[in-house]
């Protein structure tokens, strides 16, 4: 499995779009601080593009890259290695390289800018931390529909999809049972709801670490109460971490039984 | 004011002149004829002065029945030692001058006041600089005095056994100017006090209000400083107040903002600049104010209006960056906004007048729904939210659709050229 990670992720690194990708991240973070000399502020635009556009990549590279290398794969299949290995190890070479691409690529204006020196270190670890979680999360989702469907123009529907549901229509139905059961207490409701989508809960995450979290009001407090504590911390990183595991699993399940 | 004044200073004048006009001093060191500032205090005649000279006195429970000057010289040091009141002043023209006035008493029954005048008019408190203190100055129906350039520096923990810096008490035509109070409950606390004159003074760090009206009528306050406090400053069931170029500043938290009106008619608003505060000004049944002239910047809510505000009215303020505009609980709508600067405004001006040819609606759908399901707000910042402040900034449904901003101006209004 790591010779096959190691070869995706070479592939990867060499492929236009991981430069263009980090070259992306690297302009967005220069920008950012140099333009707007507020590391705070620089923070929370960041969340905003990062909540969006790391899904977004995770999966449409993800769905790409399993349809592009179909014929290698089918190639390597013929080879006595393991299949999981195979698909877990593309899997990992896809997540690892966007992963790098991002940390490095935000990491290094902020490093140049002096963020060692600064109390900000820690929101943005937990923005890089969140972000690879992200990229985990959902280029695991994006190979389990490649896998799923033979026909790349589903595949790639139902990912654009995924993304949509995920990012902007789950928050719609959310806004719609709050608005709906206002009379009643929506405390742990809203909690459970944001600790059930990785995207929400990201952008919680990191809202409660910064000053504008004091915006949230009682509901805020709540929250800060909730993942203010070890249990708080252990059991969202445990949801997340549980996001990567189940769709790996899928992969690894689904990869034994496919017939090609 | 300048009339009464000049009145307070003919009768100054006419009771000096009634006196005779040898006023002694007295003078209290450790090797004069006085060894403690009560016994000074006690042989002195009216209109004496008593000169303490510097150093630590040990002294508390010290009364003023006459007219006296009591002048510090070098900041000599009196000591409550935690047992009660210190000073309290309880005759018409007396000075307070240059003390520093250390460990007043707490008592959960008697509010003990560093310097306490009772009943008194024509006083003046200044240059003191109080510590470790329950109640700083406690002005008790008395009229017509001046607190000028002190520094309260309290140690407050908890609020109820906390005391107020400078505390008015049914007092009318007082000047508070130029003093500091930081960490103490209340850093000016007014109640049922009239044509009280508040200028230039720095309220930080309190535990709960920078500067909080009651039932006080006619005051105004320009040029102060309200930082970091508890929750800003209260304006409460007062009328004709005038608020004039203070700054509000960072008062952050989940209960804080940084001007809170509660039932406040017929007053004027302008010149200030609210940064940083969760909530600029948290407006309740407040009628007949202008807001004029004003900055908010990067504040949570930049106004917060919770309903019965009729007939107010914003012109020429600049809304910068702030995370809400306005925020409004109903549909209905009374209050007029013109001529505003909002940097939320994505119009164009293809006239070139400077004011932009789409008129900017302020309240986002999202503030309005906030309002409605408190618990809602957890979705701050998520993209479904700013995809139907989109849709509802094109085609207003929920949001009061007569609450817009007419002339919005293109660029940032300077106040000083403006006005």
């Amino acid at each position: 499995m790591l010779k096959i990670l190691k070869y995706s992720f070479y592939d990867l690194m060499r492929s236009r779009w991981s430069y263009v990708y980090f070259l992306f991240y690297l302009l967005l973070g220069i920008v950012l601080l140099f333009l707007n000399n507020n590391l705070n502020k620089a923070v929370i635009t960041l969340m905003n593009v990062i909540i969006v556009l790391v899904p977004l990549i995770g999966t449409i590279f993800g769905v790409m890259y399993y349809y592009n290398s179909k014929e290698f794969t089918e190639l390597l299949l013929a080879q006595p290695v393991k299949r999981s290995s195979i698909f877990l190890g593309q899997y990992f070479g896809v997540a690892l390289s966007l992963s790098m691409s991002l940390i490095v690529g935000l990491g290094l204006p902020f490093v140049f800018y002096g963020i060692f020196n600064s109390s900000a270190i820690w929101d943005f670890s937990l923005l890089l931390v969140t972000g690879t979680f992200l990229t985990l999360i959902f280029t695991a989702l994006a190979f389990v529909i490649a896998l799923a469907n033979e026909n790349k123009i589903k595949g790639f529907g139902y990912a654009i999809l995924l993304w949509l549901f995920m990012a902007v229509i789950y928050d719609g139905v959310f806004l719609m049972s709050l608005m709906y059961f206002e009379d009643y207490p929506l405390d742990k409701f809203s909690l459970v709801a944001t600790m059930l989508n990785p995207v929400d809960l990201s952008r919680v995450l990191i809202l409660l670490k910064l000053d504008i979290s004091a915006l949230l009001g009682y509901t805020g407090a709540v929250f800060q109460q909730f993942f203010g504590t070890r249990l708080g911390l252990v059991l969202s990183t445990v949801t997340l971490a549980l996001w990567v595991l189940v769709p790996t699993l899928f992969i690894y399940r689904m990869a034994r039984r496919k017939d090609f | 004011m300048k009339k009464i004044y000049s009145i307070a200073l003919v009768l100054l004048g006419s009771l000096m002149v009634c006196q005779p006009l040898s006023a002694n001093t007295l003078e209290v060191c450790g090797k004069c004829d006085y060894t403690t500032i009560s016994e000074a205090v006690a042989a002195a005649q009216p209109f004496d002065t008593v000169l303490v000279k510097q150093g630590t006195y040990a002294e508390y429970n010290i009364g003023i029945v006459k007219p006296l000057t009591l002048l510090g010289e070098n900041n000599p040091v009196i000591d409550g030692q935690d047992k009660g009141e210190i000073i309290t002043v309880q005759s018409d023209d007396v000075t307070v001058d240059g003390f520093t006035v250390v460990n007043v008493g707490t008592s959960y029954t008697t509010d003990y006041a560093a310097i306490r005048v009772v009943k008194s008019k024509r006083y003046t408190i200044k240059n003191c600089r109080l510590e470790r203190l329950f109640f700083g100055i406690y002005l008790e129906k008395s009229s017509d005095g001046v607190v000028h350039n002190n520094y309260i520096q309290g140690d407050a923990v908890n609020e109820y056994n906390s005391g107020n810096g400078i505390q008015l008490w049914y007092c009318k035509n007082v000047e508070v100017t130029g003093n500091t109070v930081k960490n103490v409950r209340d850093g000016i606390y007014l109640e049922f006090s009239d044509h009280i004159d508040i200028r230039d003074n720095k309220s930080i760090d309190n535990l709960r209000y920078g500067l909080h009206f009651m039932f006080s009528n006619d005051d105004s306050y320009t040029n102060n400083l309200f930082q970091n406090n508890g929750a800003g400053v209260a304006v409460m069931f007062s009328k004709n107040i005038e608020m004039k170029n203070n700054v509000f500043r960072k008062n952050w938290g989940t209960a804080a903002f940084g001007l809170l009106l509660k039932e406040i008619n017929d007053s004027e608003i302008s010149g200030n600049t609210f940064e940083e505060n969760t909530v600029g000004i948290n407006i309740e049944g407040s009628n007949r104010i202008d807001y004029l002239h004003n900055d908010f910047k990067n504040n949570g809510w930049a106004v917060k209006v919770r309903g019965a505000c009729y007939a107010n009215i914003f012109k020429f303020n600049n809304f910068l960056y702030n995370s809400f505009d306005i925020s409004y609980n109903s549909k209905l709508n009374d209050n007029g906004f013109d001529r505003n600067y909002w940097s939320n405004y994505t119009g164009y001006d293809l006239n070139k007048n400077g004011i932009g040819d789409v008129p900017y609606r302020p309240v986002k759908l999202f503030s309005y729904i906030v309002n409605r399901t408190p618990e809602t707000i957890i979705l701050l910042r998520s993209l479904f939210i700013d995809i139907i402040d989109f849709s509802e900034k094109v085609s207003p449904v929920f949001t009061p659709d007569n609450l817009l901003d007419e002339n919005p101006q293109m660029k940032p209004i300077r106040h000083d050229t403006n006005r």
